[in-house]
């Protein structure tokens, strides 16, 4: 009895589950399989369509005879690449209404012309004509023989299907693409974006913890950007920074802060000098960094303004009791309780800040030294058309993530084995 | 010791004075007014000066009385050491300083010999510091966006720091922009297809999520651990790895082009959060419930439709916005699948318009307005069921 109901449970449970399951395993997952595999293909942007013969059809009256007409079809490979095997070719005509000297490839039977091309090259191009007449000698209607559009077929391999692999995008990936700098950029904008969105979130929420009048209006407004569409706090930022007539540069100008306006999106360097040391400041990637921390802090700050907010008062009165100052406090009470969640704020940040493309996009397009790994997805795929390319440095991407995770969990349970 | 926490009271209280005076004056210099010196200098003095007066005042006379007359005293030193300005310019100083000498009430000769006084003095001023400097960089942006949307190119160009708005004009002249918006550039239209995308995705979702949620909370099956560990890494899992192979698969399948293609997109993605956001709600339903409808003979559909969601309104609610505001938001899908402008969403519209040179500004911010604000009113609105959401689920974006 008992385990025909629990069999009914599992029976229920897959099918509640499986629809979720199967959608998001088409969609999340194999992708994930399916770029490993485009990574090890030539493949270009124009090539993932199925070649496919396509024919135009233009009807010429003959001078003189208005019983019959020439139809003249152009063919083609749609693709520059591909051959289509086995090209068949049909088109249906009114009754009473036959082709004259037809081509030795086609017959007629029924009212259609039917034709066997055989195989097309890429590229192919052909002008294919009939002659047709009505057989009681009457006027033809151009536009019934135009309206009737012929039907093509023909057998394509798919391009993403076939089996020739090469390591080239590989390769390429690493010796061709500047792969150093593009990985250095990459954690440089992740690691401070992490960091300075934790220090901020901390600041903040260690400000909305005290007890100030309109407290909850501040953590609404403190979300603002992380509930915002990325579109509009993308190009509000380039408005406002821009030097031509941005507000921020307008403005230390106006107060002689500056003497000339300075393009923080578009610049890739900066040269600095502090006690007489001079450095060099990837000025566009910090610009984009600060975006990146405005745009996230309010993250770090609700989670740690949560966990600060359960943390016995107690502790703090028995602090004032033996006289501790607000800075033994922070670091003795607050620190160690609030810990746990910034570890785990840092993990999945540093994830995402990894992966962020959007951000970046919109605001330099992966100009000025801001070039990371998802932009170059990006670049790779679509703007250079090198599919192959793109999906190969997708699976450094999932590679590099896996290997986070795995130093991130290890960390983690030996931390646990510790406690 | 005295003097020690006296000058740091001093110094502190009087530098948040000037910081406060200077983003005023900031904003002042935005509605058109010709400053063009913060005069720091003079103002942290007199600053410190008002500090120092008011503690040797101390209880001496009425607290309402002095702030008053310490306040009115500063703002006409103020007005003096400064370049000319309209008064309300100055009626704006006089509140900033009775404000500031509000908050200084607590502080006295005596309170200055306190343990710990200079500590608690800068971690009082960091904290008010703090919320001015946190509202004030948050909320300048969206300032700027609302009121260049309301401005002319021209206007912005000539002055790039006058934002002050024409009220004389009239109404259609003022909200110009909106309407070019929606009649040269469509934004009916992308408003209708944003909205059908998003709360099409809601829908879906929910109906994908509601009975694997359930299943995941309440039934016993063979994967289910594996199940809802998956859930969390597939969080980690960015949407840029997932673009090539979907966009091949999708211009073979001419899914391109086609808001059932964002759907199916937009829901996949959201899928495991709303699963996780649920399940742990539906945990917390105490099982005797659900007894009671098994007793009554409901099969796991009577039971989810009868007992779970009437229960769980609230969670599916947020769950709803949250899922709506991610969908609403999006840009990196419908970048890769809208080339068309007939299926554009607003996020993509906006960025087709940005990328016309030509576009002017003003544009550019009405079309990001008409983007925001919904978000922004949905969020302001159910704040407490979104924050609880965004913690639980800890969040996909």
């Amino acid at each position: 009895m008992s385990d025909s109901l629990s069999k009914l449970e599992k029976r229920t449970a897959y099918t509640l589950v499986l629809p979720a399951v199967l959608l998001v395993f088409a969609i999340v997952l194999f992708p994930i399989f399916a770029n490993t595999w485009i990574s090890f293909k030539d493949i270009e942007l124009k090539d993932i369509r199925i070649p496919e013969p396509r024919a135009k059809k233009i009807v010429k009256s003959i001078s003189g005879n208005q019983s019959e007409l020439k139809i003249i079809y152009k063919l083609r490979n749609s693709s520059l690449i591909q051959e289509i095997r086995n090209v068949q070719f049909q088109d249906k005509f009114p009754k009473d209404i036959s082709p004259i000297n037809l081509d030795p490839r086609c017959n007629f039977q029924s009212k259609r012309v039917i034709c066997n091309f055989g195989n097309w090259q890429a590229k192919h191009r052909e002008n294919f004509e009939i002659t047709i007449q009505n057989n009681n000698l009457k006027t033809i209607d151009k536009k019934i023989i135009k309206s009737q559009k012929p039907i093509l077929s023909g057998k394509a391999d798919n391009p993403l299907l076939t089996t020739n692999f090469t390591l080239e995008n590989f390769k390429k990936v690493f010796y061709e693409n500047n792969f150093v700098e593009l990985l250095l950029t990459t954690f440089y904008f992740t690691f401070f974006g992490t960091v300075g969105a934790i220090i901020f979130g901390i600041l903040a929420a260690q400000l909305v913890n005290q007890n100030i009048q309109g407290r909850t209006y501040m953590r609404g407004i403190l979300l603002f950007p992380y509930v915002g569409p990325v579109v509009a706090l993308a190009y509000t930022w380039t408005l406002l920074l821009d030097p031509n007539s941005g507000t921020l540069n307008a403005l230390l100008v106006n107060f002689n802060i500056i003497d000339t306006p300075i393009n923080l999106l578009g610049q890739k360097y900066i040269t600095m000098s502090i006690l007489g040391f001079e450095f060099k400041l990837r000025l566009a990637l910090t610009t984009v960094i600060f975006f990146e921390i405005w745009r996230y802090f309010p993250l770090a700050f609700l989670f740690i303004l949560a966990r600060l907010q359960a943390i016995p008062k107690s502790l703090y009165e028995a602090a004032d009791v033996d006289g501790a100052s607000p800075i033994q406090k922070f670091i003795h009470i607050t620190l160690p309780q609030i810990t746990a969640i910034i570890s785990i704020l840092f993990m999945i940040r540093f994830i995402w800040n990894f992966n962020k493309f959007e951000d970046i996009f919109l605001l330099t397009g992966g100009a000025s030294g801001t070039r990371t790994l998802p932009i170059n997805v990006y670049q790779q795929g679509f703007a250079v058309s090198d599919i192959g390319m793109g999906s190969a440095v997708s699976i450094v991407i999932v590679m590099l993530l896996i290997s986070f995770m795995i130093i991130y969990f290890r960390l983690i349970g030996k931390r646990a084995n510790e406690s | 010791m005295n003097l020690k926490s006296l000058s740091i009271f001093l110094i502190i209280s009087s530098f948040f004075l000037t910081c406060i005076l200077s983003i005023w004056k900031i904003m002042a210099t935005l509605q058109g007014l010709s400053f063009t010196n913060l005069n720091t200098t003079p103002v942290f003095l007199i600053g410190m000066l008002l500090s120092l007066t008011f503690v040797i005042i101390g209880n001496k006379i009425n607290h309402l009385i002095k702030i008053f007359s310490l306040s009115f005293i500063f703002s006409i030193l103020y007005f003096y050491l400064n370049e000319a300005s309209p008064y309300w310019y100055i009626l704006g100083i006089f509140l900033i300083t009775l404000f500031f000498t509000n908050k200084l009430k607590k502080y006295s000769i005596h309170s200055l010999k306190e343990d710990f006084i200079s500590e608690k003095i800068i971690f009082d001023f960091i904290t008010l510091f703090g919320i001015v400097f946190f509202a004030f960089v948050i909320l300048f942006p969206f300032y700027i966006m609302l009121v260049t949307s309301f401005k002319t190119q021209i206007a912005l160009l000539v002055n790039p720091l006058d934002f002050s708005l024409d009220f004389s004009k009239s109404l259609t002249e003022l909200f110009k922009s909106y309407f070019v918006i929606f009649e040269t550039y469509n934004f009916g239209r992308y408003i209708l297809i944003s909205s059908a995308v998003s709360i099409g995705t809601v829908v879906v979702t929910l109906l994908f999520a509601i009975p694997a949620a359930y299943a995941v909370a309440r039934l016993n099956f063979f994967g289910k651990n594996f199940l809802s560990t998956s859930i969390l890494i597939i969080y980690m899992f960015p949407a840029i790895v997932l673009v090539i192979p979907l966009y091949t698969v999708f211009s073979q399948l001419g899914l391109r082009n086609s808001i059932f293609g964002l759907l199916i997109v937009y829901t996949a993605t959201t899928l495991p959060v709303a699963i996780y956001m649920l399940q742990g709600y539906f945990k917390s339903i105490p099982k005797e419930i659900e007894d009671a409808g098994i007793m009554d003979g409901q099969n796991w559909f009577g039971i989810i439709l009868k007992i779970i969601i009437p229960l769980s309104l609230p969670a599916i609610a947020s769950v709803a916005l949250y899922v709506f505001m991610i969908a609403w938001n999006e840009f990196l899908f419908s970048l890769m699948f809208l080339d068309s402008p007939k299926s554009f969403t607003l996020s993509r519209a906006i960025q087709y318009l940005s990328g016309d040179a030509e576009t002017p500004r003003q544009y550019l911010m009405a079309g990001s307005v008409i983007v925001t604000l919904p978000v922004l009113f949905i969020f302001i609105y159910f704040e407490k069921y979104l924050v609880s959401g965004l913690t639980a689920g800890s969040v996909k974006e």
